[in-house]
């Protein structure tokens, strides 16, 4: 597989809520393809769906209509438990609240993913070592999230996020509640994942200056995209 | 680290209120045990050979006594095989607070109409050869620390001899046992004969008559024969099996069944609620960490799993330590009310009744926290910050 075949490809896709008897649209029959490799930000107003659309790309909600595939295969028509298998297979999620269990270590934290694989014990220990070195917390594995600062945190969420190499990474805000410094940190972190480990980042993001550190910029916009030229 | 890791992390998160739970099931445990060993001491005897035993009292009520010759007359009614006598002694030793459960019988009878005793034949030969001679509980003997060829002085609170004294003399000459526990054996029997003759006052009557049967399904008609073979007599008299007999015996001291079946029931119905609503309570305080554990790929039926197993595993902690407090009271209490209630312990049915309302109490109280951990909603879950 090169690097332009398409990892997703989402079509005529919709998704609608209904709230009482008002019907509320989010998407209308939107088409797009997300290459392998790609490194998307995606921006727009609050409310316009950039959650929603995360949720569907992580198999964690299902389109009203329409289909998502992702390696040519469909997966918005997967049973619960087998799109809980394919999360734990392809993709990564980090969120804006870094969503650590308090009363794990950062290693545990990290080797979560890895209670769903066949690894042993000690396949799963290297695995985690690697991934917390890979974000720079080597040294951290045994600190508990409340002795952590909210950079280093969402650097421990990150390496939950590929501990079990995921195709994708998929990231709401990662750096929402971070200080610009910190922000840029993790910012780079996650373009050398995308440039030396070739993992696909989706990410959304309010902040311009956040968002350029990626390939493309899409912006969302009453159900549109619109694609944002790289200067 | 394993699933069974975050189970007791989650369990452990709030510490004070993870014990408070142990504590709180403990102590209905421990309340279980002990009235369970309880209502085992007041059971007795009421079980195996006692159903087929029949026993004759005087109908007034067991402390009036029937006259001498009954004896001979029940032994002609037609059916009955063993005719076995006694009477209370009602002993202590040493001192009055010594208690020793003792009847006064005619050897050969009673041991035939008690099989279930287990004695070693020479000493059982001993016992009815001698006059003087007492045969003892292995229970009351360990409790006195007695040894066969020793010689007591047993004190009566209810008898005087002639000669004004209020102790006999006897020799043990045997220890004896019950063939498959059900029995208590935590008395003395002394021969009926050697107590009689010494006596001051009231010779020559029984307390009960103990009856074996040559056929049991004919148990009925001869009760009714024996009552009715006394009928209008100053002294009439009530035939009962002896299992229904002891079970009144018991009564006495209230419907002890009745009262631990309330006791214990109210005291599960206030643990299911606190630790069913507590439980409750505790998971959905963790629903975000539920729906992050969901988006990692932790599937619904191993989250209620999981959600289950904490549960049970409060509930075994708390439980067992309460059951293993049970039996170390109930060992306690056994030595220090010996003479009065025998085997005051628990039984491995006991124990096993208790581990299955451990299951139930586990089950129940983490089947809806575990329901509602199942169904959290991911994209819900994690939207509200
Ligand atoms: N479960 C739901 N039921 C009804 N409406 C919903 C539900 N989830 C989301 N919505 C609506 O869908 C729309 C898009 O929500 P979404 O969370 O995707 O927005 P967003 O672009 O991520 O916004 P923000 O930048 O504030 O995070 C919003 O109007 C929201 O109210
Ligand atoms: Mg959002």
């Amino acid at each position: 597989m090169n690097a332009t075949s398409p990892l997703y490809e989402l079509k005529d896709l919709s998704k609608r809520y209904t709230r009482g008897k008002e019907t509320v649209t989010i998407f209308d029959a939107l088409d797009m393809t997300i290459n392998t490799g790609d490194f998307i930000a995606i921006m727009g107003p609050s409310g316009s769906g950039k959650t929603t659309l995360l949720n569907l790309l992580g198999g964690i909600d299902r389109p009203s209509s329409g289909e998502v595939l992702f390696e040519g295969q469909r997966i918005d028509n997967l049973s619960q438990g087998k799109l809980a298998k394919w999360r734990a297979a392809n993709a990564g999620f980090i969120f804006q609240f870094y969503n650590l269990m308090p009363t794990l270590t950062a290693a545990q934290n990290v080797e979560l993913p890895l209670l769903l694989t066949s690894l042993s014990g000690k396949a799963r220990k290297d695995r985690v070592k690697t991934a917390l070195e890979i974000v720079g917390m080597g040294e951290r594995a045994r600190h508990r999230p409340g002795q952590l600062s909210g950079g280093q945190q969402q650097r421990v969420a990150i390496a939950r996020a590929i501990v079990a190499d995921p195709k994708v990474l998929l990231a709401d805000e990662p750096t929402g509640d971070l200080d610009r410094t910190t922000a840029d940190e993790i910012l780079e972190t996650l373009q050398l994942l995308n440039a030396e480990m070739g993992k696909t980042i989706i990410m959304v993001t309010h902040d311009p200056a956040a968002a350029s550190h990626a390939k493309r910029e899409l912006h969302l916009n009453k159900g549109r995209f619109e694609e944002k030229g790289k200067a | 680290m394993n699933d069974a890791t975050l189970v007791r992390k989650n369990l452990f998160r709030k510490r004070l209120r993870a014990v408070l739970l142990m504590i709180s099931i403990l102590i209905a445990f421990l309340i279980y045990g002990m009235l369970g060993a309880m209502q085992n001491a007041f059971s007795m005897g009421t079980e195996g050979a006692a159903q087929d035993r029949l026993v004759t009292v005087n109908r007034i009520n067991f402390t009036v006594a029937l006259p001498y010759a009954y004896w001979g007359r029940i032994q002609q009614v037609e059916g009955v095989r063993t005719v076995a006598p006694a009477s209370w002694f009602g002993g202590y030793y040493q001192e009055p607070q010594n208690f020793v459960q003792s009847f006064a019988v005619d050897p050969e009878s009673y041991i035939e109409a008690y099989p279930e005793l287990v004695f070693q034949e020479d000493q059982r030969l001993a016992f009815i050869e001698g006059r003087t001679c007492a045969a003892v509980g292995q229970a009351l003997a360990t409790q006195y620390g007695w040894t066969v060829g020793e010689r007591i002085p047993l004190m009566s609170n209810i008898w005087q001899q002639q000669d004004g004294s209020q102790a006999w003399e006897l020799d043990i000459c045997a220890i004896f046992d019950d063939a498959d526990g059900t029995y208590p054996t935590n008395y003395l029997m002394l021969h009926y004969e050697y107590f009689n003759e010494s006596l001051l006052f009231g010779r020559d009557s029984f307390h009960w008559i103990a009856i074996t049967t040559e056929d049991t399904s004919q148990n009925d008609r001869i009760s009714r024969e024996i009552d009715e073979l006394f009928a209008n007599s100053p002294a009439e008299t009530s035939t009962t099996t002896e299992a229904a007999f002891n079970a009144a015996f018991m009564e006495q001291f209230g419907n002890i069944g009745l009262i631990l079946t309330w006791v214990i029931g109210a005291a599960f119905a206030t643990i299911l609620m606190i630790v069913g609503t507590t439980m409750v309570m505790a998971v959905n305080e963790r629903t975000r960490e539920i729906a992050v554990l969901k988006t990692l790929g932790f599937t619904a039926p191993r989250i209620f799993r999981m959600v289950l197993w904490e549960a049970l595993l409060l509930s075994f902690i708390g439980g067992l330590i309460g059951l293993g407090l049970a039996a170390l009271a109930a060992q306690g209490a056994s030595a220090a009310l010996a003479g009065f209630l025998p085997s005051f312990g628990l039984t491995w049915t006991n124990a096993l009744t208790a581990i299955a309302f451990m299951v139930a109490l586990g089950l129940i109280t983490g089947i809806l926290p575990a329901w509602n951990a199942m169904r959290v909603r991911i994209s819900e879950a994690l939207g509200k910050v």
